[in-house]
């Protein structure tokens, strides 16, 4: 017996480690032969040397490939497959014609484009005008993202197979641009006829674009894009990606993110890895944008959002001195290692500084300063009336304040500490909060909450955008991605449109109407803005080199997969990088 | 024997119900909307779009209709086989993200409940009959057993997979690879697999190796052991009864223990990025996938209650005095 048990255990060992291995094969085996479908399967591993491994977009499995889908959409699928008309260069400032050749107002309200001839969609159809009028027109569905340009988008036209003509009932200048370079063109011959439930949920497999890759097969956890190499940009536009297969990894923690960096599997990693500095002080091989502080470009400005419709965020004085009691050195020394830069009292990204109006900031700004906060607050009528050491509202009662960020964020958490410990210095009963992040984000819609800390609008082409962020009415019931603070102010509503009016050429006339704006802004500072999030990008040099960076003879574009990037200078960096052989 | 399976599987029927019932009220009494958030992150530029949107998800995924008509509409589409669409990998349909996720699950816990349950039983066996095993086996056994799952997870990541880079420390296969029937792919499976597994084994085998230890000890003490001896029986035949009587309430320990084993490998998993249910759940509750957490959540529930049966079944074939009490039952 106790023989017979011995040969048996490592036979059932045997036994079950086989049964493993085929379980666990059964199933991506069948996703195997949906890539045999793919074009150019090829069987073995990809080669190290031709493949780019990146990370830091994608946090669920790539369940779509929806080019309209612009939050959740697999990674590329903008950028490598569906295009744009125009990219946007953000250290030019201006846009860069992508499929349009050249882009005119013919006259104030009437906007022609002017496409590229040779470009082909990957399923070998020609690219024409009637695509561009097609994918703006899809707009008129009302679900999807870009519906409300029909409101002051008159008619699109093709005129011919390489013009498209744009009438507008309002010439949103700023706003077009935007769109000029935000919407990916999708094929009207494969788009057509389908019905404004699969146009906003479908899962549009095997998506048919003009981009420089195609889809090679994906997995729970990955996504690979293999290049096409009649792409048309090779000729037109003298580029090439040099990786010939993408492969994006899923993310399920930034450590192993991290791993996977150190490891040298993965190239790029747009991450948040708090530890970035000490990664690119040792010796790693891993790099970033800036070999010293703040190491990454600045993507987008975190804002501390005030709901202005409670006491006592509804009065201008107190916020200003709620302003002066953020101890912002130490949220960017000691919280973020210096991987972020303090912003302007503006908000606005240094890609944007010449649009800063430096006296007015000088003039009405605010820095770190407990004493003067305090000395706002007294001058404002704030007494601590109850001796408990907080300040009390003009009509006694007491302050008790939350802010709030979502739990987990731990950089966030961690700078919020360091906010509510500055407030209560100048004598605010402030309280740092943790809720999950749905309930954060219902609080938020709804109004029901006393500050958080939000930064969900990215570098674009122009200010315009971020205060439209700021600033727009009307205010509803749920304000879901702009004024989370419910800010009401006409004024500065009508500035903020009488900019979006000034020609994207017209420089001085831009100019003028931020300064006015801004002094509403740091006037009012219904938002505080806080510091510049990093473009959070850390490469390594192991497979491939000439990453972007601060060095000279490096590119200067983006470092970067995310969503909504890759028109901004994401794809240019791809055909920048070299194979390190 | 009827009675005994159909009480049995009577309360495995209303443990089932309950546990999903429970498991469809949480999420929903959790604070916030899925339908927001995800329109959140849409960040649709025109509040007025916003408005549309959330109407038509919040039709599309059935929250517009009163809780009761939810949770009736809930019961009738799972037996029809229809666990909804996921919001957090919208638009894929519930069952078949699973379906993608179950094997890895599987093929980690199958190998590692089972193996670590007979090396483990095997091990303390051993252990308990000479002094200088006893002594080794047992401190490393209450090691690995009081140390929680993602601790040992991660430092074998980081030991053999950062520093010596001897093994992967995410995915399921290569990101190179295109899964096929190959040598070449099922090496590297396994290549991935081998930390996720020996987290997951090496702190269940500490626990069954103590406890069988203590079991034989117990049983060589007790008065049929002394008897058997006293008549002279060889000491190989008193061990053999021993480890036969010991490994009862080790089978019992198995059932009871499952559950935990399954909490391990979530955590497991989403230490190794390993593409399971572990990972899923993870995702699920961060996004307030009510759909996805119901489905998931329900193969973890039938998938103990199964492995229970079966050890039910199990207990009545090695144990005759479970056989003998069922016939007196029917007698």
């Amino acid at each position: 017996m106790r023989n017979r048990v011995r040969i048996m255990v490592p036979l059932l060992a045997a036994g079950l480690a086989a049964a493993a291995c085929s379980t666990g094969g059964s199933t991506p085996a069948t996703q195997g032969s949906q890539a045999a479908s793919a074009p150019a399967t090829d069987g073995g591993a990809l080669p190290r040397n031709e493949t780019l491994y990146t990370s830091g977009t994608q946090w669920g499995p790539p369940a779509n490939f929806n080019p309209l889908r612009e939050w959740d959409y697999a990674t590329g699928t903008e950028g490598l497959v569906y295009e744009h008309l125009f990219h946007f260069d953000g250290n030019a400032g201006k846009l860069v014609p992508w499929l349009a050749e050249s882009g005119a107002w013919v006259d104030d309200t009437t906007y022609e484009l002017k496409l590229r001839q040779g470009v082909t969609w990957s399923d070998g159809k020609p690219f024409t005008a009637k695509d561009v009028v097609f994918t703006f027109e899809l707009g008129k569905m009302e679900t999807v993202p870009y519906h409300n340009i029909w409101e002051w988008l008159k008619s699109a036209e093709a005129v011919d197979d390489r013009t498209a003509r744009f009438t507008f009932s309002k010439a949103n200048y700023q706003e077009w641009d935007y769109q000029l370079y935000s919407r990916a063109i999708v094929p009207q011959h494969l788009w057509e006829g389908r019905s404004e439930e699969e146009v906003l949920d479908g899962e549009n497999e095997n998506p048919v674009g003009t981009g420089a890759y195609v889809y090679k097969s994906h997995d729970q956890d990955r996504v690979v894009w293999q290049r096409r190499d009649d792409w048309w940009g090779k000729t037109a536009l003298k580029m090439e990606p040099k990786p010939k297969y993408i492969v994006d990894i899923v993310n399920s923690s930034n450590e192993v993110a991290m791993g996977l960096l150190l490891q040298k599997g993965m190239d790029l990693s747009n991450n948040f890895l708090p530890g970035a500095a000490n990664l690119v002080k040792g010796n790693f091989g891993i790099s970033t944008y800036y070999p010293e502080p703040p190491y990454m470009l600045s993507a987008n400005t975190a804002f501390l959002v005030l709901n202005t419709t409670k006491k006592p965020m509804d009065d201008p004085a107190f916020r200003k001195a709620l302003a002066h009691s953020i101890d912002l050195k130490k949220i960017v020394e000691g919280v973020y290692g210096n991987l972020v830069k303090p912003a302007s009292p503006t908000g606005l990204l240094p890609q944007w500084e010449q649009y800063i109006d430096q006296q007015v900031v000088s003039e009405k700004g605010f820095t770190f300063d407990v004493a003067k906060a305090k000395k706002l607050l007294a001058d404002a009528g704030y007494k601590d009336t109850d001796g408990d050491g907080f300040v009390e509202n003009k009509d006694g009662s007491k302050i008790e304040l939350d802010i709030i960020v979502p739990s987990g964020w731990t950089d966030w958490m961690e700078s919020i500490r360091v906010i509510a410990a500055g407030a209560k210095e100048a004598g605010i009963n402030m309280t740092p909060d943790f809720p999950d992040f749905n309930a954060l984000v219902d609080k938020r819609g709804k109004g029901d909450f006393d500050l958080l800390i939000n930064n969900e609008r990215q570098l674009s082409n122009t200010p315009w955008t971020y205060y439209d962020y700021m600033f727009q009415l009307p205010v509803r019931k749920t304000q879901n991605t702009v004024n989370f603070g419910r800010y009401e102010n006409k004024k500065v509503w009508e500035l903020v449109q009488q900019l979006d009016q000034v020609k994207t050429d017209d420089a001085e006339g831009m100019k003028k109407v931020i300064s006015e704006i801004q002094k509403i802004h740091l006037d009012e500072l219904p938002i505080i803005p806080l510091w510049y999030n990093g473009l959070w990008s850390q490469v390594s040099n192991a497979a491939w080199t000439n990453w972007p960076s601060s060095a000279d003879g490096t590119p200067k574009t983006p470092p970067t997969m995310w969503r909504n990037w890759m028109e901004l200078g994401g794809f240019e960096t791809l055909t920048q990088i070299k194979p390190a052989s | 024997m009827r009675r005994y399976f159909g009480r049995k599987l009577l309360v495995y029927g209303l443990t089932f119900f309950v546990a999903v019932t429970v498991n469809w009220m949480i999420p929903r009494f959790m604070p916030g909307d899925p339908v927001s958030s995800m329109i959140a992150r849409a960040g649709a530029s025109n509040p007025g779009a916003v408005e549309t949107m959330k109407a038509y998800y919040n039709g599309l995924f059935g929250f517009d209709q009163p809780l009761w008509k939810q949770y009736l509409n809930f019961w009738t589409s799972m037996f029809q086989g229809d666990f909804g669409i996921s919001i957090w990998a919208f638009p894929a349909p519930v069952g078949e993200v699973i379906l993608n996720a179950v094997p890895y699950t599987l093929g980690l816990m199958i190998p590692s409940v089972l193996l670590s349950w007979v090396i483990g039983n095997w091990a303390g066996a051993f252990a308990a009959r000479r002094k200088l095993l006893d002594n080794t086996v047992l401190p490393v056994g209450y090691i690995l057993t009081a140390m929680p799952y993602m601790w040992l997870a991660v430092l074998l990541a980081w030991s053999l997979g950062v520093v010596a880079g001897v093994f992967p420390v995410a995915g399921g296969y290569s990101f190179s690879l295109q899964p096929s029937f190959s040598a070449d792919f099922l090496l590297d499976l396994l290549h991935h697999w081998a930390l996720p597994f020996a987290s997951l084994f090496l702190v269940a085998l500490g626990g069954w190796a103590i406890g069988m230890r203590n079991m034989i000890i117990y049983e060589l003490e007790s008065d049929y052991s002394n008897y058997l001896a006293a008549l002279g029986a060889p000491q190989r035949l008193i061990r053999r009864y021993a480890f036969r009587n010991a490994v009862l309430p080790q089978i019992t320990g198995l059932a009871l223990q499952l559950g935990v084993l399954v909490a391990g490998a979530l955590v497991t998993e989403i230490v190794f990025s390993y593409p399971g249910l572990g990972s899923l759940i993870l995702k699920a509750i961060q996004n307030q996938d009510f759909f996805l957490l119901q489905g998931t959540f329900m193969f973890i529930v039938l998938g103990v209650l199964i492995a229970n049966f079966i050890i039910d079944i199990v207990y009545v074939v090695v144990d005759p005095r479970t056989r003998a009490g069922m016939a007196g039952a029917q007698a």
